[in-house]
């Protein structure tokens, strides 16, 4: 426990790297219009590891491409802001945006299959962002780009540095993802769930690497994913979101010893344990909702155990107790006026 | 890769002998020689004269026979007597391909520049009014008939404002020569290469904004924009080379095309090219041309296919040859 608040105490001094404040993205399609990220707000802060959890479509890739405004139509930013290092990121200019992307942000996706450009070296693809940003020539940046093969854990850099993305496997174009994203030494990587489409052992070997560049080079890691054992395994802090909104929010260790949201309950219990066997694995009950046209009370009050009557009447707000941890459920803010 | 050409090439051997039979038998067997046609006085002849000039011509030998002597001069590079010109039919060609393959080959580059400009420029504004624009313009530009486009053309800028010469392909009465002659070439080839560039785009600018719309969906897109890329760079560089990949097959293809002459728009604007040649050809039933003009775009059709997959090969490092 000491342990634990020291580590916090030495969180809460670092400086405040990105901040969202009451983000809204939207999507707007024939269906109606869907609310893919709907007021979210928080902090990462430099150097540290910040995990979004959810199921499918419950706006935590698009969260991610907000930052990063990637955000393609018929999707559109239409409030909140989002401070990078001081700056509004969603005032600055498109030139300022090209800094920003793959110099002090990078980025890596889900499928390492489908992200890199088939007809291209991959050397030249992790050379790109170097002349683009580091405005360095193409030997100075091709010898840069070995190392970053290198550092990356690709044996035989040299040689990879030639290789097309189809002559590798999915663990080494991943690889050859991490060594794009870092090449500019990005005060924050984003990965959009690096390893889903990645065998377990391979799984590993990513989070690990990923880990340690990350201590090397004192990054903030945004970590999108919906695996609760790499969310164990490499988070500070956890966001947990729900239909676009942040349904809890707080440090690891609170958010898996002392879950304050039945969905964040229902997530942990829908876990598999390993040595225990039982006849079926536990099943948040209900569907996710459907993104248009979402109640005007809590989103997920038709699947929770607990559900009372003021869960059917308006939005709960979110309430925070005195160890920072956040949550949006009327069962916390009546605990928090008893 | 040159053991995967020679492999390409012996295995189409067995193509060019089927095509040419069946060229063969199209026009042998078609109602009517050159012996009946209208240019020959036909008409007027007795029958004995008739089957004396059929003896005369090897008309009245059996199918194989004559077929085997075909294919025999053929391999000698013999493609027999052109009886309208009264020349070898490999004269014939030589003297006109090359004025239908100058207006092709212009047609070719101008189609496919503009193309892939309007193309990739649609594709990136998808649903804007330059792209609704270029939509309906393409469409109406495919379907209009050459004749009435090139009558059209004719009509507007050779008639009425006599802006472009009414046909042919160099001024009648002067010999210009150099640069002269070149300009006054280019100055009658303007309305041709308009109708058939105009012709052409429609399918080409659809065929590129197609692929371009497949290829800016892709992740490898996102990925490039995420990396900082000017879009200049992302489109041109990154969508631009994964679209022509499969428009590589469709331009090889094309390629045969260039030799094979504008019958229509050749005929509308008197153009001395080998489509208003094969044209003549067939209305005077002179078919030992026509039958080694079809076996010679049949064989380069043969070749654009073993290039286009070559091209594909260099092109597209998945595919490789061996």
């Amino acid at each position: 426990m000491a342990t634990q608040l020291t580590e916090r105490r030495k969180a809460e001094k670092r400086q405040t790297l990105v901040e969202f404040k009451d983000l809204q993205t939207i999507f707007e399609t024939e269906a109606g219009t869907i609310r893919a990220v709907n007021g979210v707000s928080f902090q990462i802060r430099e150097g540290e590891t910040v995990c979004i959890v959810g199921e499918s479509g419950s706006g935590k890739s698009v969260t991610a491409l907000s930052l990063m405004r990637l955000i393609s139509p018929p999707g559109k930013i239409v409030g909140g802001e989002i401070f990078f290092d001081g700056k509004d990121v969603l005032k600055l200019s498109e030139r300022e945006m090209r800094h920003l992307r793959g110099n002090q942000v990078g980025m890596i996706f889900q499928e390492p299959m489908t992200s890199l450009n088939p007809v291209l070296t991959v050397g030249e693809q992790i050379m790109e962002p170097l002349m683009e940003h580091r405005l360095m020539t193409k030997s100075e940046a091709r010898k840069q780009a070995i190392g970053l093969i290198e550092q990356v854990g690709i044996p035989r850099a040299a040689e990879i540095v030639d290789a097309y993305p189809h002559e590798l496997s999915g663990g080494m174009r991943q690889r050859i993802m991490i060594a794009i994203a870092l090449s500019c030494d990005p005060k924050l990587l984003i990965a959009d769930e690096p390893t889903t489409a990645l065998d377990v052992t391979i799984q590993a070997q990513i989070l690990d690497l990923l880990r340690k560049l990350k201590e090397e080079r004192n990054m903030a890691l945004m970590l999108i994913t919906h695996d609760l054992g790499v969310v164990a395994e490499m988070a500070d802090y956890v966001i947990v979101m729900y239909g676009g909104r942040i349904v809890e929010e707080g440090y690891v260790l609170d958010i898996f010893r002392n879950p304050r949201h039945p969905y964040t309950e229902g997530l942990i219990k829908a876990k598999p344990v390993i040595g225990r066997r039982t006849e079926r694995l536990y099943t948040i009950p209900g569907q996710v909702p459907n993104p248009i046209n979402l109640p005007n009370h809590c989103y997920f009050a038709d699947r929770c155990p607990y559900v009372m009557p003021a869960c059917l009447e308006r939005y709960p707000e979110t309430t925070v107790d005195e160890r920072g941890h956040k949550t949006a459920c009327f069962r916390c803010a009546e605990g928090a006026e008893r | 890769m040159f053991q995967y050409i020679i492999r390409r090439l012996m295995e189409s051997v067995p193509t060019i002998i089927g095509a040419s039979i069946v060229i063969f038998l199209a026009f042998s067997l078609a109602p009517g020689d050159v012996i009946t046609a209208n240019y020959t006085g036909g008409m007027n002849l007795t029958e004995e004269r008739k089957a004396e000039l059929r003896e005369l011509y090897g008309l009245n030998k059996p199918l194989p026979e004559r077929y085997g002597l075909w294919m025999g001069h053929v391999l000698q590079g013999d493609f027999g007597q052109s009886y309208l010109y009264n020349k070898p039919v490999t004269d014939v060609i030589k003297t006109f391909v090359w004025n239908s393959f100058l207006l092709s080959a212009t047609v070719l580059v101008l189609q496919w520049m503009l193309a892939l400009v309007i193309g990739v420029f649609s594709a990136v504004r998808q649903y804007s009014l330059f792209d609704s624009l270029v939509t309906v313009l393409v469409f109406v530009a495919m379907s209009l008939p050459s004749f009435f486009l090139g009558l059209l053309l004719l009509k507007l800028f050779a008639v009425d404002y006599r802006i472009f010469p009414l046909g042919g392909m160099t001024s009648t009465g002067v010999d210009y020569q150099g640069l002269q002659h070149i300009l006054d070439v280019a100055y009658h080839m303007a309305l041709p290469v308009l109708t058939l560039t105009l012709l052409s785009i429609g399918g080409t600018t659809r065929y590129f904004r197609m692929t371009m719309l497949e290829v800016v969906r892709q992740d490898y897109i996102r990925t490039a924009r995420a990396k900082g890329l000017k879009e200049r760079v992302v489109i041109f560089k990154h969508a631009l080379r994964n679209a022509l990949l499969p428009l590589i097959t469709l331009f090889a293809l094309e390629l045969p095309g260039l030799f094979a002459g504008a019958i229509i728009t050749e005929r509308i604007f008197n153009w001395p090219g080998i489509g208003r040649v094969t044209l003549d050809g067939l209305y005077q039933r002179d078919y030992p041309l026509m039958m080694g003009f079809t076996l010679i775009i049949a064989f380069l059709t043969i070749l654009a296919n073993i290039l286009a997959d070559v091209l594909y090969g260099v092109a597209d490092p998945r595919v490789r040859h061996r």
